[in-house]
Order: C-alpha cells, then structure tokens, then sequence
C-alpha cells in the first residue's frame, strides 16, 4: 500500500515504484489536546460525547432483523435498536459517527503513509494465533462493553470528562483487567 | 451563546447526522495521529514499554473536562442538558474488567479496531468481528443477565457530588492526578528502554 500513496502523487505519468517510509506518530499529549477538543465540540454542539460499541450494536441488531424478524423483535435488547420502521435504523447518529472514525483514520493514515495491509503482531505469534486471539478479544470487549454501557470511547473518554462517577470506576476496571491478563499475553505482543 | 446547540434546536435531526460524520473524522483522524491503529502500539502500554494509551486519553480527557467546565463557569453551556449515563456500579465494574482482558487479548477497543481496520490491518478487521459476535451473544443472553444488568443503579453520578466537593476542586484534582500520571509514565519508558538495552547487549 505504500505503493499505492506513490501512484497517487504521481503526476499520473510513468507510474513509479516510489515507496514512501511511514511517518513517526505524533507527540501524544499533542493528539490528545486534538482528541479532547474534538470530544467537547461535541458535547457544545450535540450535548452528547463519542461512541463508538453503540453503532456496531445497531449493525448486529439490523443484520438480526434481517435474518430472523422476529427473533429481533421479541428480544428486549435488539428490539431497542430497531426502529418501528418509519426511519431505518442504521439512521442513527452513532452509526454516521463510526463511519466517520473509518474515513478519518484513513485519511490520516493515507497523509503519513501508514496504510498498509498487515497484521500486527508480536515476533513470537503465528499469524493464525493472533487473528484467532482478534476475535476473542473484540468477543470479550463486545460483551464487556454491554455490559458496563459502553467501551473506551462512550464511557471512559466521554464520561470521563463529564466526571460520571460509574464512568470512572469503569475505566480504573479497564486497565486493572488489561494488566492482570498482560502477563498472560506476553508471547503475543513482546 | 446557548449550548448544546442541538437541544436548544439549532439545527435539524438530519444535520446532527452530517455533524456526526464530520466529528467522526476528526476522531478517527486523532487516534491515527496517536498510533493507535496499531495494535502493538495499544497492547505496550500494558508492558509498561510505550505509555501513549494512557497520554493520549488523560491529555484528553483533560481538555475535554476543562473546557466544558469554563464553558459552565461562563453560563455558555447546560451540563444538564449533556447526555450522561447512569452509573450501574457492579455491572460497569465487572463490564470493565471483562473489556480490560479483551482489550490485551485482542489488541485494539471498538474505536481503535474501526481505525487499524481502515488503515489495513487484518486483526483490526478480524477484530471487529469479534466485537459483533460478542455483542450478538449479549442479546441473545440479556433476558437471563437482565437483573444483574440493571442492579446497583445509582442515577444519574456526578463525582463531585458523590465526593462532597465542589466541581472546581475536583476538576483541579483530575488535572493534578493526570500530570502525575504523565510524570510517572514519563519516568517508566526511560527505564524499560533502559532496562531494555541494557538486557539485549
């Protein structure tokens, strides 16, 4: 994919093999500035903070409701993302957020040539371990999130700065729970 | 100025949708800045080697706080008109915990994946499956977990409330713990790179 930035900036002419080094990531306190100050744009203008597990919660109760209606209608967590169907469901400001984050993160990750089709992983994983250890976790963070009314993004950053008590305790739960299992999934990461 | 514009009905339901859009970008665009389309980059926070996860939030967290409490403190924002979750203590304790261990097992948060996934990352988009499975297995268990799920419902928590001190001092006292959180994780890379190339020579 670095490959393909280099055809971009080409001047359409002679297509060069121009590969271009990814750039280093920002200063961190400089992108949190930036991160926090898109988050109180938020709460000025909507009244509300980012999300991000709530879209994907609309997406699987869709997909329910298209495989089995009914089955979606009659449980009382799916019913609750599906609309009575004079607006879709996927209408949904969470959703249009989400697909924000996507076109965002690609254009910075196009700008500083980090686009690139890989895995990441540690040296001491197979490929195959580590997209089944993927899916594991983002099974465990789906449900976690449930469970605590929001992941990273709707409970700790959001919450965080509306100084939301359950907020708080949740995201101390966070990095207790990602250290005590850290240990465990050193071959993957060092 | 009267905020959250939104509620004091300035614009429509339809262009809350363009407005999400566009903020989604600058939030996508952020957690790309910080590197956080890298599962590498997130997981070695939990090895002590690259603090960033933490950096970044508090930083942000920080500014976010600070400004919606000068925007308070000016009278330009209702924060009661700010959409807040209610704290279900054990359920977003035992929530958080469980996101914890997925987070180090998977690597990336919902936000995150959708990041390494736009940028090509497999796992990220492997990742986002997983998340979808596990909130497709929620529903389907929700009818059973339900009583647990909305126990220890306290209401709308607004922490200096809880702490019986004013909303200036806590501010204060977040901002205090977030600088001594950077100092120590400041501290901390220096001496896993240290310790780091000391080990390997």
């Amino acid at each position: 994919m670095t490959s393909l930035t280099g055809i971009f900036s080409n001047k359409g002419e002679a297509v060069q093999e121009k590969v271009y080094e990814p750039k280093p990531y920002s200063n961190p306190y400089l992108v949190g500035i930036g991160l926090g100050l898109v988050l109180l744009a938020s709460f000025v203008i909507m009244g509300r903070g980012l999300g991000a597990s709530g879209a994907f919660s609309s997406v699987v109760s869709v997909g329910i409701q298209q495989v089995a209606p009914e089955h979606a209608a009659n449980n009382p967590y799916f019913k609750e993302y599906i609309s009575d169907g004079t607006t879709s469901p996927l209408k949904d400001w969470l959703v249009f957020e989400v697909l924000g984050v996507f076109v965002g993160g690609l254009i910075s990750g196009l700008l500083a040539h980090r686009v690139k089709k890989t895995v990441e992983k540690g040296d001491r994983i197979s490929v195959r371990s580590r997209l089944i250890f993927a899916f594991i976790g983002g099974g465990l963070m789906g449900f976690g999130a449930k469970l605590a009314r929001g992941c990273t993004s709707g409970q700790a950053l959001t919450g965080g700065a509306l100084l939301n008590l359950g907020s708080w305790a949740f995201m101390m739960m966070v990095f207790a729970g990602a250290y005590a299992m850290a240990y465990f999934m050193r071959r993957q990461w060092t | 100025m009267n905020a959250p514009f939104f509620k004091f009905d300035m614009f429509s339901v339809d262009f809350s949708l363009v407005i999400a859009f566009v903020i989604g970008i600058g939030f996508g665009f952020a957690l790309e800045r910080g590197g956080f389309g890298n599962a590498r980059i997130l997981a070695a926070q939990f090895y002590f080697t690259n603090m960033r996860v933490l950096k970044v939030m508090f930083s942000a967290i920080v500014t976010a706080m600070l400004g919606l409490f000068f925007f308070v403190a000016f009278g330009w924002l209702d924060l009661s008109l700010v959409y807040y979750t209610d704290t279900n203590l054990i359920p977003q304790v035992v929530g958080g915990f469980i996101l914890g261990i997925g987070f180090v097992v998977g690597g990336y948060c919902p936000g995150t994946s959708c990041v390494s996934a736009a940028t090509g990352r497999i796992d990220g988009v492997i990742y986002l499956f997983g998340v979808m499975a596990g909130i497709f297995v929620f529903g389907e268990i929700f009818p059973l977990i339900s009583d647990f799920y909305y126990s220890s419902n306290m209401g709308r928590v607004f922490l200096p409330d809880y702490l019986g001190l004013s909303y200036g001092m806590v501010v204060f006292l977040v901002v205090l713990m977030a600088v001594g959180a950077f100092a120590a994780a400041e501290w901390g890379e220096r001496k896993m790179a240290a310790k780091k190339s000391g080990g390997s020579k």
